[in-house]
């Protein structure tokens, strides 16, 4: 890619300036250096917020982009899929129930090849009603090509969709990426972010090019007409093979992004924290990492072992990279915040793709799951210190007493 | 850029074509599909972007005309044309309208004007994707058409009814039984007339039929020239649904106006125009026995007398009740002045 030989840009010159902002005016920050086009809203909590920022930027004049109040979310989503075709950078977003109703257009997304960005403020699905957070929502999309990530900070807000569109519109991809950030605990909640200069943006960004993709009367294409059994098998390969180049293109991405930047994680796929030496290693995505990162300081005080490494991308899913990372551990535990109901021991998503990863691993530690804080409910110290001592039993037992533990439920 | 700006809500110069051999004779949706014989809906999309030009984005919601016409390595489509989903022929619109309008006004694009014709069948348009195309026609800043292609049936995957389907009709969803003979007991909706009343920026909503082709592409230009969201809504006959000999499709047409069951009509500005037969019949020729336009179709093959005189009756009463013939189906209030028309 041509972007990536140009020189980084001078530090001195243009500096970062730090703002307290909340998760979804970090998206919106970074949508307005990302220079969008077009930009679909529909209401919903707790994602709404994101809307409601870049509203205030396109009234201020911040931001130049067409802003349509949608009717729907299926709506909102097909406006944007549209937009996209002819060459528009695009952007959406919904929550809970609000993300299944846009299903259909969620679909054809990828399967379009169009690099839309998305946020999911991750929400329970009704009935009943809910406002909280849980996974469930965005894990809708695992099996549809979308690329699917987990953020924990505003700051890793920015980050991720600056990157998200730069792997999104490289040509080698070409899918949807939906950023997952959990409901009112990222979405509402400010933290300090470095927001970096216009400049250093576009050194980072490219500009979308749909090249012959692109519907203009010029290049009078037909998109998507009827295949049937003829060549739908191979348009699907095609799409599998585009995520799994996604491995390469976002290591790229990040890599580039430090580059320019000068900040930003050496691993793209997952924190971890305090896993050098540990013997117990718990798992999950999103702000989950908060209370877990204090419970393992006062267990460490303990003498206890204990690690955490929190899952950045879903999808494409780090198999290799966490095969690795959990060569050392005696026991896993995976704290999920959503559910997979008559899943293979009851567990989690999470829990089930992680078991599924570590199959032909030569280390296949005890591994328990642990269904926690649905629908917004707090994941307290209690819990996390609970969890490890299940996973500590495991680990001297050789085995897991059961798959799946439900955690902090009034019984 | 700033000129790029004047450019946002402009639409192309389309100038109608006065008479038949003045009609351009480039064709944009050529060889290649498989509809069948006698297809009016073909006929719509091969009149409507010959009226629309080269300069055109179509987009095709699901239904008959993406399954029989676009079947990968053989697309008719001459200009860029995309799928979209079933309900979305309104969202389509906006959003290729919306993106267009973004990268032009940003100079990231060549600013002209480009048409925007989303098309959908009557399930498409007048079950599930209408809300889609009511909030569309709300959004005057997006030059758009949308058209829809009226064949009274979810022709693709069967011939079941759709909202559009019209009383009594045989469907593969309500077939006529020895106990009830009619299952489909309701009304078609009035989907250009609900639109034209309750979208008051949007500026054209028209009524036509392929069987009159050069007022039917007049309107298609007109719609197209008229910036903001406009909406057409095209009655065609279809040979396999509605189950009569294919060299009928063009006859039919003409008795569906002139038996006064789909009225002809243009909505611009607010001002409603009757046009054609349909004019004709307003200013007082004699309509048509609707039982010279139903029997002709295998459809209406188990109609009674009695199912007849129905649908003659509620035809009247559209005619000589309404406040509006066709378009506004309130009821004239007795002994009134006269509606403002």
């Amino acid at each position: 890619m041509a972007v990536a030989t140009r020189p980084a840009p001078a530090a001195a010159v243009l500096e970062e300036k730090e703002m307290l902002i909340s998760g979804s005016e970090a998206v919106a920050e970074a949508l307005t250096l990302a220079d969008i086009d077009v930009v679909t809203a529909y209401p919903i909590r707790p994602y709404d917020t994101v809307m409601q920022a870049i509203a205030k930027k396109i009234a201020n004049g911040k931001l130049v982009a067409e802003y349509i109040v949608a009717e729907g979310e299926h709506s909102q989503f097909e406006i944007v899929k549209h937009a996209s075709t002819v060459g528009a950078r695009v952007f959406c977003g919904s929550s809970g129930v609000g993300w299944m109703y846009a299903m259909e257009a969620i679909t054809v997304t990828p399967a379009l090849r169009v690099p839309m960005i998305a946020l999911v403020g991750n929400r329970a699905l009704d009935d009943p009603g809910a406002f909280g957070v849980e996974h469930n929502d965005a894990l809708s999309v695992r099996d549809l090509g979308w690329l699917l990530c987990w953020i924990d900070t505003s700051q890793e807000a920015f980050d991720t969709t600056l990157i998200a569109y730069r792997v999104a519109e490289d040509r080698r991809i070409f899918l949807p990426i939906a950023i997952s950030a959990d409901g009112a605990f990222l979405t509402h909640s400010q933290s300090l972010t470095r927001v970096p200069p216009k400049e250093w943006v576009d050194t980072f960004l490219p500009p979308y090019r749909r090249g012959d993709l692109l519907l203009h009367p010029d290049n009078p294409i037909t998109v998507a007409p009827q295949v049937n059994e003829d060549w739908v098998i191979e348009i699907r390969r095609q799409n599998n093979a585009a995520t799994e180049r996604a491995y390469t293109v976002i290591e790229e991405a990040y890599a580039d992004f430090r580059r320019i930047f000068g900040r930003g994680p050496e691993n793209p796929w997952f924190e971890e924290y305090m896993t050098e030496d540990a013997e117990i290693i718990l798992m999950g995505m999103g702000t989950l990492s908060l209370p877990v990162k204090v419970a393992i300081r006062k267990m460490r005080e303990d003498g206890k072992k204990v690690g955490l490494i929190r899952l950045r991308w879903f999808r494409p899913f780090p198999h290799e990279q966490l095969t690795r990372a959990l060569r050392r551990a005696k026991a896993i535990g995976v704290i999920d915040r959503d559910y997979s109901f008559g899943s293979p021991f009851g567990s989690g998503v999470v829990a089930t793709e992680v078991r599924a990863a570590l199959y032909n691993a030569e280390h296949r530690p005890p591994l328990i799951g642990f269904i926690c804080g649905l629908g917004g409910r707090e994941v307290t110290l209690e819990d996390v210190y609970k969890l490890t001592d299940i996973c500590y039993a495991a680990a001297k037992a050789g085995r897991a007493e059961r798959g799946t533990y439900w955690l902090g439920v009034r019984e | 850029m700033a000129e790029a700006t004047i450019f946002a809500n402009q639409t192309q110069t389309l100038e109608p074509f006065k008479g038949v051999k003045k009609v351009t004779i480039e064709e944009y949706f050529s060889s290649g599909h498989r509809t069948c014989q006698g297809c009016e809906s073909a006929l719509v999309m091969k009149l409507m972007v010959k009226a629309a030009g080269p300069r055109t984005i179509v987009l095709g919601s699901t239904g008959c005309m993406y399954v029989a016409n676009t079947t990968y390595y053989s697309t008719p489509w001459v200009v860029p044309w995309m799928h979209t989903q079933l309900g979305s022929s309104g969202s389509a619109a906006l959003g290729t309208a919306a993106g267009l309008k973004a990268l032009m006004k940003k100079g990231k694009m060549k600013a002209e004007p480009i048409n925007v014709i989303a098309f959908c069948g009557d399930g498409g348009g007048a079950d599930m994707g209408l809300g889609a195309i009511s909030a569309t026609l709300t959004h005057k800043e997006y030059n758009s058409l949308i058209l829809l292609y009226d064949n009274e049936s979810y022709a693709n995957t069967d011939i079941q009814l759709s909202g559009l389907t019209p009383y009594g009709a045989h469907t593969t969803f309500s077939p006529p039984g020895t106990v009830k003979r009619i299952i489909h007991t309701r009304w078609k909706k009035n989907v250009a007339g609900m639109l034209a009343a309750g979208h008051p920026e949007c500026r054209y909503v028209a009524t036509v039929c392929a069987s009159y082709a050069v007022e039917m592409m007049n309107r298609v230009r007109k719609a197209l020239t008229i910036p903001g969201p406009t909406f057409i809504h095209s009655l065609d006959p279809c040979p396999k649904g509605w189950d009569y000999d294919p060299m009928l499709s063009h006859e039919l047409g003409e008795l569906a106006i002139e038996t006064g069951i789909f009225p002809l009509y243009e909505v611009e500005d607010g001002v409603v125009k009757y046009y054609g037969k349909t004019k004709a019949i307003v200013d007082g020729r004699k309509r048509k026995p609707v039982r010279e336009y139903l029997l002709k179709q295998g459809r209406f093959a188990h109609f009674t007398e009695e199912d007849l005189a129905y649908f003659q009756a509620k035809v009247d009463e559209m005619w000589e009740k309404w406040e509006m013939p066709g378009v506004v189906a309130f009821r004239k209030q007795p002994g009134a002045v006269p509606s403002v028309n």
